[in-house]
């Protein structure tokens, strides 16, 4: 298990290694130093300021040295470098980004986890009746609804109405920092969760009725059964604890994206997190930001993927001895 | 009174491809302590007989009745057959390895059994219940292994393991479902042997349904022989095997190797057994007999006693007396016929 654990971690570094050389290719290589050192520095830089961002990222040494300097200043100093168009370093700007794109992602996660899975479960159980019907429908209406119309319609059909009604609980925009107040924090997040909640949860709901339905066909359901358990303790410790696998590892996918930036819903609510900041930083022409995004965004992504396995070995005894 | 009375069970499967016969009225009676072995070929409603008796197969329709110690299993309220199954039937079935769950310890799932039907009885009790019992089926070092996956177990053990599982709560009926058919055959002998002694110490009735004569052979006191989710034979053991009547029975000991002589053809059953949407007029066999008359082709046959003996029945158009067998016998297979 030790050695798994240390083998996928060593995968992730590898992996996060071949993230940075295709950033530094992508941004850092191409025409001369001064281009580069414009391009970085943002459209309204002044010579001075082109010719800083030069001296300060070697741009004027060999590309191997580069690549060095550029990995030396993430890993060692964790710097992501300087943005001049928020005049701070691009490590302030991720800080002040990442928890309001961290509360958007978790929170919504664990509600569509919870109702994805239960519907899911009540759907397979309820097979070809109406309940599972109506299920599957709505999973696919919402599944098919595009997120910044679902938040919209929430703006308007919630916090608008309540609001012309004099009942200010769903704040429309904006986002309060949960040191500023938790119950803002809270309510300012309440519309954004459950519009990415709604779009997500149908997946779920989906992968759920399948993965269930699968297992209640297996043989051990039938074992479960013979053995004179109640049907409840037969779906949800026989079955759906081997059904809950597949589903883990698409929740650990969705997260992990999620974590690099919800765009559109950050978009819709006006929460200034990880996505709203890369549409804003792509508009202005920040790259520096937007590489700490990628950088940030990647090492979500595989630092998800590997808590996957890490559950799948939770889950299921027979991956523990690989 | 038999342990286990069933009368005239039906049970259908409508699928979209039209109505799925699997059992037709099929009857049969199991005594306490006895071994009844149903034999029959895949898709003779074996299985399903048995798991729709204990409540097993869903979306059926079922007709019938399944008197188990007096009172009708089929008529009984959903939580009433769930406190009977585990506790007064135990079920094993055809391949262990998934009929374990995978994810969960060995001793963990029957702990489970045991706790299901007990609640009194404290985990740590059940637990040493459960060890005491991998050791009875023969499990090496049970108090180590009790802590295994079912993964860790080799073919054998698990399928012992499911025994043990299945005689946890001591249970008046073992339903043992082709319990061999996946195992090697030097470890088919061990579960059998394993199954033979716990029922001999316990007094436990099995059904052993199997499509391997072997094992009837080697377990049944008494033998239902299935086709077509019909009984087409059913007699004591020693009847089945040397003093059988229905040409499907003939067929399936005409098609054995008969040990120590390895120069005999042996001769199968041809054709294929009939769907079970769109089954033959008549006799179900009819197209498959050798026998095959007219009265075949146009009328079933109802199970009657073979030369007056209420023991020993079959469903065929054949005279029911011996000579008159024997006679159609050696029309068809010629004066050699050895039966």
């Amino acid at each position: 298990m030790a050695r798994f654990l240390v083998r996928r971690i060593l995968q992730g570094i590898l992996v996060m290694l071949l993230v940075t050389l295709l950033v530094f290719g992508i941004f850092f290589l191409g025409g001369n130093a001064n281009t580069v050192a414009t391009r970085l520095a943002g459209r309204n830089a002044t010579p001075q300021t082109i010719a800083l961002v030069a001296k300060r990222l070697h741009l004027n040494q060999s590309v191997p040295l580069q690549y060095w300097d550029f990995l030396e200043q993430l890993v060692w100093h964790h710097n992501l470098g300087y943005s001049y168009f928020h005049e701070q370093p691009v490590g302030s700007v991720l800080k002040q980004a990442a928890p309001i794109t961290l509360s958007l992602a978790l929170g919504a996660a664990v509600i569509w986890l919870i109702l994805g899975v239960l519907s899911g479960v009540l759907s397979a159980v309820k097979r070809g009746r109406i309940i599972d019907r109506a299920i599957t429908t709505l999973a696919l209406f919402f599944y098919s609804f595009p997120t910044f119309v679902l938040g919209l319609m929430l703006l308007f059909l919630v916090s608008y109405q309540l609001q012309k009604r004099g009942i200010r609980i769903f704040p429309g925009q904006g986002y309060v920092y949960f040191s500023a107040s938790p119950t803002k924090w809270f309510e300012s997040l309440v519309l954004p969760w459950i519009t990415l909640a709604l779009v997500s949860a149908a997946t779920y709901t989906r992968l759920t009725r399948g993965s269930l339905l699968e297992v209640m066909g297996e043989d051990y359901i039938r074992t479960a059964r013979a053995k004179g358990l109640s049907e409840r303790r037969v779906v949800f410790r026989h079955g759906l604890r081997s059904a809950l696998t597949p589903v883990a590892s698409q929740f650990g996918i969705d997260v992990g994206v999620l974590v690099g930036g919800a765009v559109v819903t950050e978009q819709v609510f006006g929460m200034p997190g990880l996505g709203y900041t890369a549409v804003q930083s792509i508009n202005n022409g920040d790259l520096p930001v937007i590489i700490g995004i990628v950088i940030v965004a990647s090492a979500a992504v595989i630092v998800a993927n590997i808590l996957v396995d890490l559950v799948y070995a939770v889950l299921d005894p027979r991956v523990r001895l690989h | 009174m038999a342990l286990l009375e069933v009368k005239n069970l039906k049970v259908t499967f409508p699928t979209d491809d039209g109505l799925v016969q699997a059992v037709r009225g099929v009857s049969f009676s199991v005594d306490r302590g006895k071994t009844l072995g149903i034999v029959g070929e895949s898709g003779s409603g074996k299985s399903v007989s048995t798991q729709t008796i204990m409540g097993l197969t869903r979306g059926a329709q079922v007709e019938g009745e399944a008197f188990f110690q007096g009172e009708d299993l089929l008529k009984m309220a959903r939580r009433q057959l769930q406190a009977i199954r585990g506790r007064d039937v135990g079920m094993i079935f055809q391949d262990p390895l998934s009929s374990l769950h995978p994810y969960y310890r060995v001793g963990w799932q029957i702990v489970e059994l045991i706790r299901a039907h007990d609640r009194a009885i404290s985990k740590k009790a059940a637990r040493q219940r459960a060890v005491e019992l991998l050791r009875l089926v023969g499990i090496p070092r049970p108090d180590v292994r009790v802590n295994d996956y079912p993964h860790q177990f080799s073919g054998g053990m698990r399928q012992r393991a499911m025994i043990a599982m299945a005689m946890a709560l001591n249970p008046a009926l073992l339903i043992a479902d082709e319990p061999t058919t996946a195992l090697d055959v030097t470890v088919q002998a061990q579960v059998l042997r394993v199954i033979g002694r716990l029922q001999e110490e316990f007094g436990t009735a099995v059904i052993m349904i199997t499509h391997d004569l072997g094992v009837i052979a080697e377990t049944a006191d008494d033998v239902v022989v299935m086709y077509a989710g019909a009984v087409m034979e059913a007699a004591d053991r020693d009847s089945i095997f040397y003093d059988h009547h229905h040409p499907y029975t003939e067929g399936l000991m005409r098609s054995l190797p008969a040990y120590g002589d390895d120069r005999q053809r042996l001769t199968p059953i041809g054709g294929t057994p009939p769907s079970l949407i769109t089954l033959p007029s008549g006799c179900k066999f009819h197209p498959r007999c050798p026998y095959v008359m007219d009265r075949c082709r146009a009328e079933e046959p109802e199970l009657e006693p073979v030369e007056q003996r209420y023991w020993h029945t079959s469903a065929c158009w054949l005279p029911h007396s011996g000579p008159g067998r024997q006679e159609a016998s050696e029309r068809v297979y010629g004066e050699a016929a050895t039966r």
